[in-house]
């Protein structure tokens, strides 16, 4: 594996670890359920780059996703981290 | 609840059918070809076994014993005498052959392999593929035992199977008889054929050769007895009639111990027959006839295509309350109204629950009966049917009329006939988005076609060349609240795609404001009522006196229908872009100007009230609600036409007649473009022509050559365009927008100019040439398709065969665009058909899951933004700001182009595409 960032890489949005404060108070405002989130795979490539800043990241977690929008500028949207699909 | 359900479907299995299995839920064998004996009654182990079904009526079915309708029918079988290949299975066979030992019947893989195979099937199954990742792998599979030379099991050198289309295999050139393919599928072990994705508990391989025949219930293939007395049979029943003669004298040569040749010819006869009953359509064979001549309908033809069972009857809706029939337009009618023949009005009902408050109204109604006679020459509306409280449904007639009015009480329901005002959904395939389907008001007039506002044209792209237009009454109170509310036409003028009005002024209309207020024309008091009458305006103010007679001004006229605070300021179509706008003092009369409800000067053309691009009716829709919107359309339609009227318009083939000296100029311009494309390709001949950077010597000439006879057309357009004023009909149109462009007309009087295929000059046809009439190898203008003539002047049968080039590809791009991009709108609706936008603003599946945490990001209604803006900036300063705002404008023209702005400009670009194909409308009709 190359030690490439992909993360640095114009085209990949911003991606942030939510910590488990961060991830409550938004669920709370968004008055929703972890499981209604939009899902995102432990073995994405985004994911692994934030397993090298953060260490091991559990199924079960949310990423922040903050993109760069046409319309609003810059937008953010919150990721459930699932299970790698099976090789 | 359903009453006595005690059994309820778990699943629902397909597979392949054994012989066995037909022969068991077989309720006769069939072995006889005739049908009926002389007497009429069906004979015995024929097609018409009475074991098969009843379809007479009396008569009791010999398996069931139930009567016709409680019969369901019941299969026989017919006993082949010699086995017969299944066209619907024979890639699936091919694929059996080539990939099983033509020896031991081995799949052709080792254990290894085969384990591998079982497991990455396995491995699918794991992550929830479904039935098309196996076919996936079965495919996969096959393909890799199919390249084995050898068998790995027994070490048999394996030889090439072939199909000769439809069902005829060969194994090295030697042909396989049905038998001996049966005979090696037999072979085949259970074990070996999960990996090709067959499960050899539902399917072994041999039964995909037919050994025995389903034949149908007779209730699938009904005969029918014509007037005549005569008994006409079922398409499929002839088949199978066909099947049973030849396999008897198959069966007799067979056992008679014929010769070989007599026996196989037989036999192929008896596959040809077995073929087309299940598919009459085979690539490779003839079609089955009717003694007419007409190809019969067998299984696969029941089932496929448009009226077959699936699209016809299982995915067909059929609804009541509905009418179609052609359109036609009437400027006279509200936006939001609908003409509807009486004949039709009385054909579609609504029905009305009767109610102290109504019982008398309704009586009457009764007594006009089901085609009441005109009062005064006025439409009448009687009733069709009395629902009574019983449930029982009662026709109206003449005679029973006055008795059902009689008894008439609270709680009866009256179906009458549809009235004027009434709420009918109308619609237009295909419905492509959601103005495809609107609300409108009834008016019952007389003709027999739908008719309705030129304004509503865009929404549902209709024309009146022969268009035809669905309506459909709605029958409950909450439907005709709902449909008002939402679907009523005058809550669609904005669209949602762009943020701009879709259901505006067209064609004649604009043609009609512009008429009405270029240059501020003066109409007398005559003309002045004649545009004015029908029209619910302002009040008129005080004349000008010009020797002593009264005249209005067409701005006038205009600024009565605006709303009385309305301020704008605006470029109008017409507009030619100076580089320096000098504003008020256009002589063009392009600079709009709208104060406190009066159109202080300008033009109103497609800029102003057109659909797609009218300003105004923005502003209108935008400020003032969509009801103040359908009164300025209303007003403006019948204004415009008003105006068109009292000025008069029409266009001919002379208004692009130019004078002989242009004419001449045209052609000298021509000619000296065409002198000078020689020149280069001479000096591209004797390699003097200067190579471009990037580019091939032949790259250069086209580049040089394209750009040299570009600047020719552009310059004949000029010439033709300065003898072309706006004095011209056909120039007015143009440039207010009406219809057509000034590339339209400079085409007709100038020059059509270059035709080109894939973006390059014409080249293909012959060797090295497009067409004989040149010399091989000429690079000249006229030899590589450049038109010179005008389409007035005629072309040259040179010059049209490559104007015919040219046009194709642009019907070919439409025709290719138009099923691409309709095939991806389709993926994509169903992709989105269940999302929801909730309360709080986040968008929903069925699942309550989320999709979009704010609605597109932005949060913002598409049909209420500026052309895709949230807030239009400019708009609140000239509120806030007034006249200042000119000057802030002014600051924003230098503003960068930002993205909602090249957007909207790719929109423009778009809507003068679909135009463009409007041109090559010859979709037969309409
Ligand atoms: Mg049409
Ligand atoms: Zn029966
Ligand atoms: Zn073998
Ligand atoms: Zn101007």
């Amino acid at each position: 594996m190359s030690d490439f960032n992909v993360l640095t890489h114009n085209l990949i949005p911003e991606h942030h670890l939510m910590s488990e404060d961060e991830a409550q108070q938004m669920l709370s405002e968004l008055n929703i359920t972890r499981d209604q989130l939009p899902k995102i795979r432990k073995g994405d490539a985004c994911i692994k780059v934030l397993e090298r800043i953060h260490g091991p990241i559990e199924e079960g977690r949310i990423i922040r996703i903050v993109r760069k929008s046409d319309t609003a500028e810059s937008f953010e949207v919150y990721r459930l981290v699932i299970k790698d699909v099976k090789r | 609840m359903m009453r006595g359900v005690s059994k309820r479907i778990g699943s629902i299995r397909f597979a392949t059918i054994s012989p066995d299995e037909i022969r068991r839920m077989s309720a006769t064998k069939v072995i006889t070809a005739d049908t009926y004996d002389d007497d009429g009654f069906p004979i015995d182990m024929g097609l018409m076994d009475p074991h098969l079904g009843v379809i007479e009526p009396g008569l009791r079915c010999k398996t069931c014993g139930n009567k016709v309708d409680e019969c369901p029918g019941h299969f026989g079988h017919i006993d082949l005498a010699m086995p017969v290949i299944h066209v619907g299975m024979v890639r699936e066979l091919k694929k059996l052959l080539e990939s099983t030992c033509r020896s031991c019947g081995r799949l052709l893989m080792t254990k290894e392999e085969a384990a591998e195979a079982s497991e990455a099937m396995d491995a699918v199954d794991d992550l929830g593929g479904d039935y098309i990742d196996y076919r996936l792998m079965a495919r996969a599979a096959a393909r890799g035992a199919s390249k084995k030379e050898f068998c790995p099991h027994c070490g048999q050198p394996q030889e090439k199977i072939t199909l000769d289309k439809p069902t005829t295999f060969r194994e090295g050139g030697h042909k396989l008889t049905p038998k001996e393919v049966r005979e090696r599928l037999e072979r085949i072990p259970d074990e070996d054929l999960p990996p090709l994705g067959i499960n050899p508990e539902t399917c072994r391989p041999e039964w995909m050769v037919l050994t025995a025949l389903a034949v149908p219930p007779v209730t699938v293939r009904p005969s029918i007895t014509l007037e005549s007395g005569d008994r006409s049979e079922d398409d499929l029943t002839h088949k199978m009639v066909d099947v049973l003669r030849i396999n008897q004298r198959l069966r007799e040569n067979r056992d008679a111990g014929a010769p070989q040749l007599i026996v196989e010819d037989l036999w192929e006869l008896l596959q040809y027959h077995v073929t087309t009953y299940f598919d009459n359509q085979t690539s490779g064979i003839p079609p089955a006839r009717h003694r007419s001549g007409r190809p019969l309908k067998t299984l696969v033809q029941r089932l496929k295509g448009k009226e077959g069972r699936f699209r016809s009857n299982l995915s067909g809706k059929r609804v009541n309350f509905s009418a179609r029939t052609v359109i036609s337009p009437d400027p006279t009618l509200s936006i939001n109204e609908v003409g509807v023949p009486f004949e039709a009005a009385r054909e579609l009902t609504v029905p009305v629950h009767v109610t102290p408050g109504n019982v008398e109204n309704l009586r009457q109604m009764i007594l006009n009966g089901n085609t009441p006679e005109f009062r005064d020459g006025k439409y009448v509306p009687g009733v069709n049917y009395v629902i009574r409280t019983d449930g029982r449904r009662v026709r109206i007639t003449d005679r029973n009329s006055e008795l059902i009015s009689e008894s008439l009480e609270p709680g009866y329901v009256v179906e009458r006939h549809l009235m004027d005002n009434d709420v009918v959904l109308f619609n237009r395939q295909p419905s492509l988005h959601r103005m495809s389907m609107m609300a409108h008001t009834v008016r019952v007039m007389p003709a027999k076609t739908f008719r309705f506002n030129l304004c509503v044209c865009p929404p549902y792209n209709a024309d009146f060349d022969g268009d035809e237009m669905n309506l459909h009454v709605l029958q409950s109170d909450e439907a005709r609240a709902e449909a008002l509310i939402l679907m009523r036409v005058q809550e669609h003028i904005m669209s949602p795609r762009f943020g701009g009005p879709i259901i505006g002024a067209i064609h004649d209309h604009i043609t009609g404001t512009y008429l009405l207020t270029h240059q501020n024309p003066l109409f007398t008091k005559q003309q002045v009522l004649d545009v004015l009458t029908n029209i619910n305006h302002r009040p008129l103010p005080e004349p000008h006196i010009i020797d002593g007679k009264e005249y209005w001004g067409g701005h006038e006229l205009f600024s009565l229908i605006l709303p009385e605070d309305l301020r704008m300021t605006f470029k109008a179509s017409i507009c030619q872009n100076c580089p320096t706008c000098k504003k008020e003092d256009c002589e063009l009369d392009a600079f709009v100007k709208v104060r406190h409800g009066i159109l202080v000067q300008g033009t109103i053309d497609e800029k102003g009230v057109g659909s797609f691009k009218g300003k105004i009716l923005d502003k209108i829709t935008r400020d003032y609600g969509s009801e103040k919107a359908r009164e300025f359309l209303d007003n403006v339609t019948k204004m415009a036409i008003g105006a068109i009227m009292v000025k008069g318009f029409t266009t001919g083939i002379d208004d692009e007649d130019i004078p002989a000296e242009a004419t001449a100029q045209i052609n000298d311009a021509l000619s000296d473009a065409i002198k000078k494309v020689s020149d280069l390709v001479a000096a591209y001949h004797e390699g003097i022509l200067e190579q471009m950077p990037g580019r091939t010597l032949d790259e250069t000439l086209e580049v040089e050559v394209m750009k040299v006879l570009g600047r020719a057309r552009d310059e004949a357009g000029q010439i033709a365009g300065r003898h072309l004023g706006m004095d011209n009909s056909a120039v007015i149109m143009a440039r207010s927008g009406a219809r057509g462009s000034m590339l339209n007309l400079s085409q007709m009087a100038g020059c059509i100019g270059q035709q080109a295929v894939r973006g390059e000059r014409l080249s293909r046809g012959y060797w090295n040439r497009t067409l004989p009439h040149f010399r091989k190898g000429d690079l000249g203008a006229e030899a590589k398709g450049f038109v010179k003539n005008s389409y007035k002047s005629g072309l040259t049968p040179t010059e049209f065969f490559f104007h015919a080039m040219g046009g194709r590809e642009g019907l070919v791009d439409t025709a290719v665009r138009t099923s691409r991009s309709g095939y991806m709108q389709r993926r994509l609706i169903s992709a989105l058909e269940d999302l929801k936008l909730k309360q709080d603003g986040t968008v929903r599946n069925t699942a309550d899951t989320i999709i979009q945490i704010h609605y597109g990001e932005d949060g913002i209604d598409p049909t209420r933004s500026v052309s895709g803006d949230a807030v239009d900036v400019d708009d609140v300063l000239s509120e806030v700001l007034g006249d200042e705002a000119d000057l802030l404008t002014r600051i924003g023209e230098t503003r960068q182009v930002g993205y909602a702005t090249v957007e909207k400009d790719l929109m423009e670009t778009m809507e003068e595409e679909e135009f463009e194909e409007l041109d090559y409308d010859m979709g037969g009709d309409d």
